[in-house]
């Protein structure tokens, strides 16, 4: 380990005051934030708050106007196998020819080009171990085509977990997943978060307050970091309106109780 | 009839230029299908036809100037398409007329008789010669060699860029790579079905094979196979008929892929009546 990891070992993310622009308009300014290693970080705020922008820019996917980012002291881009990400579904071909074991395989791949490349029966076992993890060893050979919502999330997570990570990443893994999947996805990010730091972008509040460590809410600005029970003003900053609806019906409050409504 | 015809020297060059095309468009029109690439492979293909007026006006093999400009196109198209932004589109339609455009001008500033350029445009398969033979076989093997030595690499990249990316694989490097194979494979088909029409080989045997069959590779055999039978048969009709080849095998394509397009979806919508 060189001087400048040692000086943050323990953190998994630093974002200095980050500002990513798309055509010339800043989506995402004046970003700080910290991430502990082994944290479990959940970021919401509303569609354009630059959520996903932020995912991509840690990974180094898209660049940066100004600021900085580092991940265990590295820049993004040259992060190696530190990092892995399961992407918003949506942004995903459904129809393309693959299937399950084949989406899991990609996640072993290095980069280096090998000619000729074929999976090894170790790469094979991974793949079909982590099939088992995330529950779905039993749709290995279905193409993708086959999958629902849920077991699509299952499978790109079990491809992200391929990868060997220190730090995931995950843009909206419950969406478009029925109670049912979304309830297993959960605990098995809780499992998984017990060796590997978590960012989940979700817009799933409930999720929220019963399974992240900590909380960013991201509008444009970062208008919350910290534990994850929200305020008014903070809700009242990230959707502009005063929400309540966030808090009924779950099992643990988002809110604490309005003064009012006592 | 049919023996007799074979020992023809001409009719042997276009069987196995014929060959050499389905090759290229199976493999690479799978890759441009899935990863919608189409308009931008057309984009290049049309630019091609000022390296033939080029060709032309140089004094060179039309051929070799249609291989530089549609290998200049792509690069270009493929670092628009790269650079993002909203006017990619528009910038590819500009590449798209103002080569043809380009092509009209080298052609009418050349000395002497203008030459007949509907075998570049259309295709004329029983016209291509030995060096054409030549230069379509190293492309074919290009094409075959690259795809087929990263095929897992071109499969992780085609079903998702970002992640690939993400584990380090030059996603950049390979995109670049793409377009260079698919300006060289316009390269070749254009001697078989001509540049207006290669977007039609390089879409209806993909098309066609992706209701066939759900696996990659499979999806690329079938391909070139059923591209194999439309230029086979698109060539003996154009000998029999006397009518340009690429019309023959792009009309067959067409009504191919339209039959089986009506065919499968019947076939859904019985499946789904039948469920409910």
């Amino acid at each position: 380990m060189n001087a400048l990891n040692h000086t943050d070992h323990n953190k998994a993310v630093c974002i200095e005051n980050l500002m990513v622009k798309y055509n010339e308009t800043p989506v995402i300014s004046g970003v700080s934030l910290n991430v502990e290693s082994g944290d479990y970080l959940g970021i919401i705020g509303p569609n354009g708050g630059g959520k996903t922008t932020l995912l991509k820019a840690i990974i180094g996917l898209i660049p940066y106007a100004s600021g900085n980012i580092t991940v265990y002291g590295k820049k993004p881009g040259k992060l190696g196998r530190l990092i892995s990400y399961v992407p918003q579904m949506t942004t995903l071909e459904r129809t393309f020819p693959i299937t399950v074991s084949e989406v899991v395989l990609t996640g072993t791949l290095n980069a280096a080009f090998k000619p000729f490349h074929q999976y090894t029966k170790s790469d094979k076992e991974k793949a079909d171990e982590l099939l088992h993890t995330v529950g779905i060893y039993k749709l290995k050979e279905r193409m993708i085509s086959e999958l629902s919502g849920g077991e699509f999330q299952k499978m790109l997570i079990a491809r992200a977990l391929a990868v060997n990570p220190k730090l995931m990443l995950l843009d909206e893994p419950t969406a478009s997943v029925d109670a049912n999947a979304r309830d297993q996805i959960f605990s098995l990010l809780n499992e998984l978060n017990r060796h590997m730091t978590i960012i989940l972008v979700t817009h799933d509040l409930s999720a929220v307050s019963s399974h992240v460590k900590t909380l960013a809410c991201l509008n444009g600005k970062l208008v919350y970091h910290g534990v994850t029970e929200l305020n008014e003003a903070v809700v009242n900053a990230l959707y502009g309106c005063p929400i309540d609806l966030i808090a009924h019906g779950v099992p643990h409050r988002v809110l604490k109780m309005h003064e009012e409504s006592e | 009839m049919l023996l007799s015809i074979l020992q023809y020297q001409f009719i042997q060059n276009a069987i196995i230029a014929s060959i050499f095309a389905s090759i290229v468009c199976g493999i690479i029109g799978v890759i441009i299908v899935e990863k919608k690439l189409v308009m931008m492979s057309g984009g290049i293909a049309h630019t091609s036809y000022g390296g033939v007026g080029l060709g032309y006006f140089l004094g060179f093999e039309p051929i070799i100037g249609a291989f530089l400009i549609s290998m200049l196109a792509a690069l270009g198209i493929c670092f628009i398409k790269r650079r993002g932004g909203t006017r990619s589109d528009v910038v590819i339609g500009l590449f798209w007329s103002l080569g043809m455009a380009l092509g009209i001008l080298f052609i009418a500033l050349m000395p002497g008789y203008p030459p007949d350029l509907s075998s570049y445009l259309f295709g004329s398969i029983l016209s291509v010669t030995r060096a054409d033979l030549y230069l379509m076989a190293g492309v074919t093997l290009i094409v075959v060699l690259v795809i087929s030595i990263l095929f897992h690499y071109w499969k992780a990249y085609m079903f998702d860029e970002e992640f690939a990316y993400l584990l380090g694989i030059k996603t950049a490097w390979l995109e670049y790579l793409l377009f260079i194979l698919i300006a060289m494979s316009v390269v070749v088909l254009i001697r078989v079905v001509g540049i207006i029409l290669v977007l039609a080989l390089f879409t209806a045997p993909p098309a066609i094979a992706e209701r066939l069959t759900k696996s990659l590779k499979l999806r690329m055999i079938f391909s070139v196979m059923i591209g194999s039978v439309f230029c086979l048969m698109g060539l003996f009709a154009s000998y029999i008929i006397n009518i340009a080849s690429g019309a023959v095998i792009v009309i067959l394509a067409a009504s191919v892929y339209l039959m089986v397009y009506i065919v499968t979806s019947v076939k859904k919508s019985m499946r789904i009546k039948k469920s409910c």
